[in-house]
């Protein structure tokens, strides 16, 4: 059976949710075998053999972290090389589309970014776009080369599919270009033990109207209880009330949870432009005309005070 | 030092967007045209390097007539030429053949033979939002790419950029030449001055076209294009769904519709 590659994106053999979801997506068109760059293969090969992969191309070297982006792309190209995949997918994270990019260069490739859904066709897979702040969709399709495809988080449930997750050695040799771009220092955002914003199944997000941010508790409360992720509008993060990495919308991260909740946001163009593609969505605003009620599964016209630490309370107490 | 910003014109966000049905590509005539958001920041940028090092900036652009507005603004801003590529073989292209068409330009005469100690991009379009072109060109160009940077510093040898990253901040450095693409955090756009707009009537434009960059029409474009849209639907506009107003039991009923929805 024809095999497709899966980069793996993972910390130290700690896979992350969103390659899952891939393997996953990967099995409907062919036999996925995956590609770990970095650290901890080993540990990485049970987790990624329990979501179908059936090889596991191991390749560690100092160049992965200590150089941006070139090194996993020259991995990445000789695993190609190595394989003879039927398409390669990367996670739609800014690295791993910067890696397909430079990849699709090299291979004289066709590629296509942000792929929400996948599925074999008669000439290659057909990967599904959300086009224009969600107001299209698209079905696209390569025509050149060997398919490159990104695949944005959220965009399969992983399903568990035991296979041999057997791990060989991959041989790297670094071109010239590899250490380009020397890293000095990486600074992690200061862990708030809540998921990543454009990985979590539920997205709490507050705006103008949570009025300062020591009044963010209340948004974050009832992201704690939900186990949700935290956003804001620009007009927060403009304000100085919550760090730019959480903006949501055109400017910021596009996020397309299970659920998403508005509090306190009115719904500007640009902030749908992140957020419309979520499955549900829930809007608290104090004024019945916010244009963000035009979106709404589900809306409620009071003060975000009032609404929020009751529903907070209300889905503690249902937890028991 | 000298320097490039490319640029790109996007239809106005605000304006409600088409698909011609005949290719899929998007309707730009019934948009209003602006210089992407971001590429403003990028313009900045490149005009307070430029000011530091006593430089020169160039604009590129790749797009159809109309794109003169926005080479004109960046002019206007301060930039010192422009360099307008336009064809209708251009038409569709994917970011595959547009970080080919810009990486020729940049080696064309026009472009100086690619004597460039920078070139600075956004880090995204707002139209179609790949953030695939800056990665590319470098790619293409064979140099170090320094991407998202909220901070640029150089030296003249060297660039040194402090980036943003999924999970934090990076600082990163490379010899130049290099290619850049930044962030929104990294400055305040100067809006141009009517002196500026004045000046930029007279700044150097020069048009080219494949022909002058050795391209063949069918390595771009929608036929040149390695991905091919087979379909497109407008999504239904979402629906408002039930309203309450909140009369001491808001989060209550909420909690209620979610568990409903098996979302709690
Ligand atoms: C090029 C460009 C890019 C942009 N990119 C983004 C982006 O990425 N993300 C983004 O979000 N925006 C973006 N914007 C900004 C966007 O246009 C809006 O200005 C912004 O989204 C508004 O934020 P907001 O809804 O929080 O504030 P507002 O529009 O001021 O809305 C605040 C809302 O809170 C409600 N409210 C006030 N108090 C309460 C209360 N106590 N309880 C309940 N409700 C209350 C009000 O009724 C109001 O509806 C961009 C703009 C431009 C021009
Ligand atoms: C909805 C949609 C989805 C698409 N998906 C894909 C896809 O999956 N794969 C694919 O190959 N193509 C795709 N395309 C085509 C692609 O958008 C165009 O090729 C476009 O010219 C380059 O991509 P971008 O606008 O996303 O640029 P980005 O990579 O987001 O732009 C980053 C920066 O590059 C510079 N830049 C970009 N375009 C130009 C230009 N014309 N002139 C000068 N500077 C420029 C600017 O500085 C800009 O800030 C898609 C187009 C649309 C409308």
């Amino acid at each position: 059976m024809a095999e497709v590659l899966v980069l793996v994106d993972h910390v130290d053999g700690a896979v992350r949710k969103p390659t899952l979801e891939l393997l996953t997506i990967a099995r409907r068109i062919g036999e996925p075998v995956a590609v770990h760059l970095g650290a901890g293969a080993d540990t990485a090969a049970s987790t990624l053999g329990e979501y179908g992969a059936t090889r596991v191309l191991a390749a560690d070297a100092p160049e992965f972290g200590g150089y941006l982006v070139v090194p996993k792309v020259d991995a990445l190209e000789q695993a190609v090389e190595a394989v003879g995949p039927v398409a390669v997918l990367v996670p739609s994270s800014a690295e791993g589309k910067e890696i397909a990019a430079r990849l699709a260069v090299r291979l004289g490739s066709g590629l296509i970014t942000d792929a929400v859904d996948l599925e074999a066709g008669d000439d290659g897979p057909v990967a599904t776009q959300s086009a224009f702040a969600a107001a299209f969709t698209v079905k696209s399709r390569v025509t050149n080369g060997v398919p490159v495809i990104t695949v944005k988080p959220n965009s399969a449930a992983p399903e568990a599919a035991s296979a041999a997750g057997a791990v060989e050695p991959l041989e790297v040799s670094f071109g010239d270009a590899a250490k380009g771009t020397k890293v000095v220092s990486r600074t992690p955002r200061e862990s708030t033990g809540r998921p990543e914003l454009t990985e979590a199944a539920i997205v709490v997000s507050g705006g103008r109207g949570v009025n300062g941010a020591e009044n963010f508790h209340v948004v974050e409360s009832l992201a704690d209880s939900l186990g949700a992720a935290v956003g804001a509008s620009r007009a927060a993060v403009d304000a100085g009330w919550y760090p730019h990495t959480n903006q949501v919308g055109q400017t910021g991260k596009t996020v397309s949870p299970q659920l998403y909740i508005a509090a306190g946001i009115s719904g500007a163009i640009q902030h749908r432009a992140g957020m419309q593609t979520s499955k549900t969505i829930v809007a608290i605003n104090k004024d019945a005309e916010a244009p963000i009620f035009d979106l709404v599964d589900y809306g409620v016209v009071g003060d975000l005070f009032q609404v929020l630490p009751q529903l907070t309370e209300e889905v503690e107490s249902r937890k028991g | 030092m000298k320097i490039v910003v490319c640029v790109k014109q996007v239809p106005d966000t605000a304006s409600e967007k088409a698909l011609r049905s005949e290719d899929s590509t998007l309707d730009r005539d019934a948009v209003d045209a602006v210089m992407n958001e971001m590429d403003e920041f990028a313009v900045e940028e490149a005009l307070q390097l430029a000011e530091r090092t006593d430089g020169e900036v160039t604009v590129l652009l790749m797009g159809p007539d109309q794109g003169t507005e926005t080479i004109r603004k960046a002019l206007s801003m301060g930039a010192h030429k422009g360099i307008h590529v336009v064809d209708d073989a251009l038409h569709g292209s994917d970011a595959v053949a547009t970080s080919a068409v810009l990486a020729a330009a940049l080696a064309s005469e026009e472009g100086a033979g690619g004597a460039y100690d920078l070139i600075i991009l956004g880090s995204e379009a707002s139209d179609a939002r790949t953030s695939l072109v800056p990665a590319m060109l470098a790619e293409r160009l064979g140099l170090p790419q320094l991407t998202f940077a909220q901070k640029v510093d150089t030296d003249g040898a060297n660039v040194t950029v402090e980036r943003l990253t999924d999970y934090g901040h990076d600082v990163v450095t490379s010899g130049l030449p290099a290619v850049v693409s930044v962030v929104e955090k990294i400055n305040e756009p100067r809006y141009p001055s009517f002196k500026g707009i004045m000046a930029a009537k007279k700044k150097p434009v020069s048009t080219l076209d494949l022909g002058d960059l050795g391209l063949d029409a069918a390595e771009v474009g929608a036929a040149g294009a390695w991905s091919k849209v087979e379909d497109f639907a407008v999504r239904p506009p979402r629906t408002t769904g039930e309203l309450v107003k909140d009369e001491g039991d808001g989060g209550k009923q909420l909690v209620s519709f979610l568990a409903s929805r098996k979302l709690v």
